[in-house]
């Protein structure tokens, strides 16, 4: 019976208690078992994100199973068959196969869920960090907006008193602060007085405190905003309630720049700085601390105050010397017009004396030189000499006069003309040649070689000022002889010690004459030689009975050699040592000879000419260069004026009636030239005013001589033409 | 050294002449050494540089008109014309005479007797051009070496 029924006993007797729990306890085990993957499922598909799909099935059945082995162990308790007791082997074998597996999974599974954990950690440690950044770029960037805005107020104004009022109030506003203040330092430098407030109508402008309190020092020696005691003079502005308490001042200085404080290098240092005070405060009973981002933007702000403030400064300054040069230029105007208006009374003043002067003058010497020509007594001729010499002396001394005025107010030009220099030169000698002569003295004159014979100047005051110099050499000798010496200056003798601010500059048109007078007079003292070209100053140690003249005239004769870009200068060793006096004066190059008036070399020799044909205007058409230049040629030598042209078109626009003869190349194929001449017949109706037509033609058959006939020409030459032939064909012609 | 500029201007003279007794320049050249005097000292070098000129332009544009597939005859003409006025003013005698030549054949529309004769003409100017810059330069001898042109009498025919 036994071996029928094939059955297992169990390992252990039935214990009835311990069994019954075993019993229940198996039961558990397998309902939890079972649950957790249930529970698993549900919960992995409520979350949205689970990697591990192939691990919870794994995990699953793993459950699964042990749940199974522990539900089949619950009939091994009792008898049981066989197929239960292969059942449960096959379980416990799968349990064992997917728990191992499960082992080996977990193994890689595990590691990777902690570092998640891990790794959560560090990222909410990172959060948190940059939070904290957030928060401090934001307040970064709200200081910097604000900065902008209060730089953008406080920039937007060149009025100092607008700047430091938006200032207070702009500061005020964003920092939400109970009271600000600026202190400026006085005149004296010594005191701080107290300028502008926000809440102005409650504080009382105009307070002051010294400067050199130690809080005030604290401040102004950093540049950072600084906290002070709300008790401290400077921040004390408001009256004090028993119950605020106030609120936390902080300082900070504003730089008072100067444009001289702006160095390239060194940003201005503490040495000689002014600087104002700003306080601020925050208000009383509301707890608040300054931070450190508040501080800063107060440090820019005074920083940007200080810059505003120097443009101001600048531009106040600019605005005042503008001012100052308006006021000044109207005063010059005023005074160039009074100046103006007196030259010209002046003027015409004078010019109403030189003319009064002029007239009884002019009665004088003309009645005494007619006396002259009477019969007179030796002494009566002596009378009307002295009287002929004393007028006209007056009358020169009128003209340097007028001369002279009008040197000096700078109306007086020169007369330019191109001149004989040697002419000139040979004049002044004829003129001096009488003088010198009665005194026995011996003058001399050295024109150089190069000297160039004609030049462009003042020719009349050029010879006055020769004259001049040549005179007073004669004047002050008594014996011996004088030399004149003339030459073109080099550059070497240009620079002279003598005269540093006379710096001439050679050019290709301009030279520099040099004329040196030496006399073996009665010399000057060399103190004296300042004085002479003074205007009206007499050399009184020299005054003798045959000197004359008003002592203008070396006055007059710096001037016109200034004028004439040159100078003039008197050396003398002493007295009774001679003179040498030397003026160097600057002349133009004429261009071309034949614009003066002297006789030109004709252009053309004499020889070939028939006066009849000397600049006889003469029109020659032909096309080609070659011929055309032949018969150019042949014309220039007889003497005619030839202008020539190519087309026809060219000849009706250039042909006048100025143009006594007309040549034309009548044999170009193609150019109807017999068509110009009816044209010009057209033309010129008038037989009188139409030049005369030549042909000019290669050809030498009759038809061509007819056809020219024909359409009126005045006359056919043929090519080539001779010099005779043109000569003799032009003689012809103009003899009709 | 006056015997050497005696020399000098006797060769100047015998080449002058010679170049009449040839033909290549005739009296029209001696016209031209007419004009020229103190106020125009360089005519003859000026008309004669203007005509080399002119000359070439023309047998250039000769050449190129011949060589074309259909020849303009009445630009080849006018060419011609043109130079044969040159060579006339000028006194080269030879080149004149070959355009006349030149004409005839032009006339006729003869392309190859034309292309015949523009290689003439083309010799005669090369011929007349080397020979009157060898004038030329003995004429500045002589001027250099401080002697006067002698002037050449036309030899009588």
């Amino acid at each position: 019976m036994m071996d029928s029924c094939n059955c297992i006993e169990p390992q252990w007797p039935a214990d009835e208690l311990l069994m019954k729990y075993q019993y229940i306890s198996d039961f558990f085990i397998a309902l939890a078992y079972f649950s957790i993957p249930l529970e698993l499922i549900y919960f992995v598909k409520k979350s949205a994100v689970f990697p591990y799909r192939w691990v919870l099935v794994q995990f699953g059945a793993f459950i699964v199973l042990c749940g199974a082995t522990h539900l089949i162990n619950l009939w091994t308790f009792t008898m049981h068959s066989r197929t239960v007791a292969v059942v449960m082997t096959t379980a416990k074998v799968l349990t064992a196969a997917v728990s191992c597996a499960t082992a080996l999974m977990l193994v890689h599974i595990i590691p990777d869920l902690l570092s998640v954990k891990t790794r959560e950690l560090f990222l909410k440690n990172k959060a948190a960090e940059l939070d904290r950044e957030m928060g401090l770029i934001r307040t970064q960037e709200e200081t910097g907006r604000h900065v902008r805005m209060l730089t953008h107020e406080i920039r937007s104004t060149l009025d100092r008193h607008t700047i430091l009022k938006t200032t207070l109030v702009e500061l005020g506003r964003t920092l939400a602060l109970e009271e600000c203040a600026l202190w400026m330092p006085t005149r004296s430098g010594l005191e701080l007085q107290l300028s502008y407030t926000l809440r102005q109508q409650q504080n009382p402008v105009g307070y002051t405190v010294p400067i050199h309190l130690p809080v005030i020092n604290q401040v102004f020696s950093s540049n950072c905003a600084v906290k002070i005691s709300p008790n401290s003079p400077v921040a004390r502005i408001r009256p004090l309630a028993g119950k605020y308490i106030p609120g936390e001042v902080v300082a900070v200085r504003v730089p008072l720049l100067h444009l001289s404080n702006f160095q390239i290098n060194d940003w201005p240092e503490l040495s000689t700085k002014r600087y104002a005070l700003m306080v601020l405060m925050l208000p009383s009973d509301s707890a608040r601390q300054w931070h450190v981002h508040e501080l800063e933007l107060v440090e820019v702000v005074a920083d940007q105050v200080a810059v505003a403030l120097s443009h101001a400064a600048i531009l106040e300054e600019s605005m005042r010397a503008r001012d100052l040069l308006m006021d000044q230029n109207v005063a010059l105007d005023l005074a160039r017009r009074e100046a103006e208006t007196a030259i010209r009374a002046r003027n015409d003043f004078l010019a109403v004396m030189n003319h009064e002067m002029r007239t009884p003058m002019h009665a004088i010497i003309a009645l005494s030189s007619l006396l002259q020509e009477t019969e007179l007594t030796p002494e009566q001729r002596l009378m009307v000499e002295t009287i002929m010499k004393s007028s006209n002396l007056l009358a020169t001394l009128i003209n340097d006069v007028l001369d002279l005025s009008r040197l000096e107010d700078g109306s007086f030009q020169l007369n330019i003309v191109t001149f004989n220099l040697h002419v000139v030169f040979r004049e002044v000698l004829n003129l001096i040649k009488p003088v010198a002569s009665v005194k026995k003295l011996l003058i001399t004159l050295n024109l150089a070689p190069d000297l160039p014979e004609y030049a462009v100047g003042d020719e009349k005051r050029l010879m006055q000022v020769i004259l001049n110099v040549v005179g007073n050499a004669v004047k002050f000798s008594k014996e011996g002889g004088i030399s004149i010496t003339a030459f073109v200056a080099k550059a070497e003798y240009l620079r002279d010690a003598r005269a540093p601010d006379f710096s001439p500059v050679p050019s290709d048109n301009h030279f520099y004459l040099r004329v040196q007078v030496k006399d073996s007079g009665s010399g000057i003292n060399p103190q004296d030689i300042p004085k002479l070209f003074t205007k009206f100053v007499h050399n009184q140690s020299l005054a003798t009975k045959n000197s004359g003249g008003s002592g203008l005239g070396l006055a007059i004769c710096k001037r016109f050699v200034t004028l004439m870009d040159g100078h003039i200068s008197i050396e003398s060793e002493g007295l009774g040592k001679g003179c040498t006096a030397t003026f160097i004066v600057k002349l133009g190059i004429p261009e071309k000879l034949n614009e003066s008036k002297f006789p030109v070399m004709p252009k053309v020799p004499a020889n070939h000419i028939q006066a009849n044909f000397s600049g006889l205007k003469v029109l020659v058409m032909d096309d080609n260069g070659v011929s055309r230049a032949v018969t150019k040629g042949l014309l220039l030598h007889l003497g005619c004026d030839v202008t020539t042209v190519s087309s026809r078109d060219e000849l009706l626009g250039v042909v006048s009636q100025e143009h006594k003869v007309v040549l034309m190349d009548v044999c170009t194929p193609g150019i109807d030239s017999y068509e110009v001449a009816v044209q010009m017949h057209r033309l010129y109706s008038n037989h009188h005013e139409r030049p005369l037509l030549v042909a000019l033609t290669g050809s030498t058959d009759k038809v061509t001589k007819e056809n020219c006939m024909r359409v009126g020409m005045d006359g056919v030459i043929q090519k080539p033409v001779s010099l005779d032939k043109m000569r003799n064909v032009l003689s012809e012609l103009l003899e009709h | 050294m006056d015997v050497g500029l005696v020399q000098m201007q006797r060769r100047l003279a015998d080449y002058a002449n010679a170049l009449f007794k040839e033909g290549i320049l005739d009296s029209q050249y001696l016209q031209l050494q007419e004009l020229q005097d103190e106020s125009n000292p360089d005519f003859v070098v000026e008309v004669v540089s203007l005509f080399f000129t002119d000359s070439e332009k023309l047998l250039n544009d000769l050449s190129r008109d011949l060589a074309q597939p259909n020849v303009d005859f009445k630009r080849v003409d006018a060419h011609v014309h043109q130079l044969k006025g040159s060579s006339s003013s000028i006194g080269a005698e030879r080149v004149k005479n070959a355009c006349i030549v030149f004409r005839n054949f032009c006339q006729e529309k003869n392309i190859p007797g034309c292309l015949r004769c523009l290689q003439q003409i083309k010799q005669e100017f090369l011929l007349v051009k080397s020979k009157l810059e060898t004038l030329f330069k003995l004429e500045q001898q002589v001027v250099a070496a401080g002697g006067s042109i002698p002037t050449v009498q036309q030899p009588s025919l």
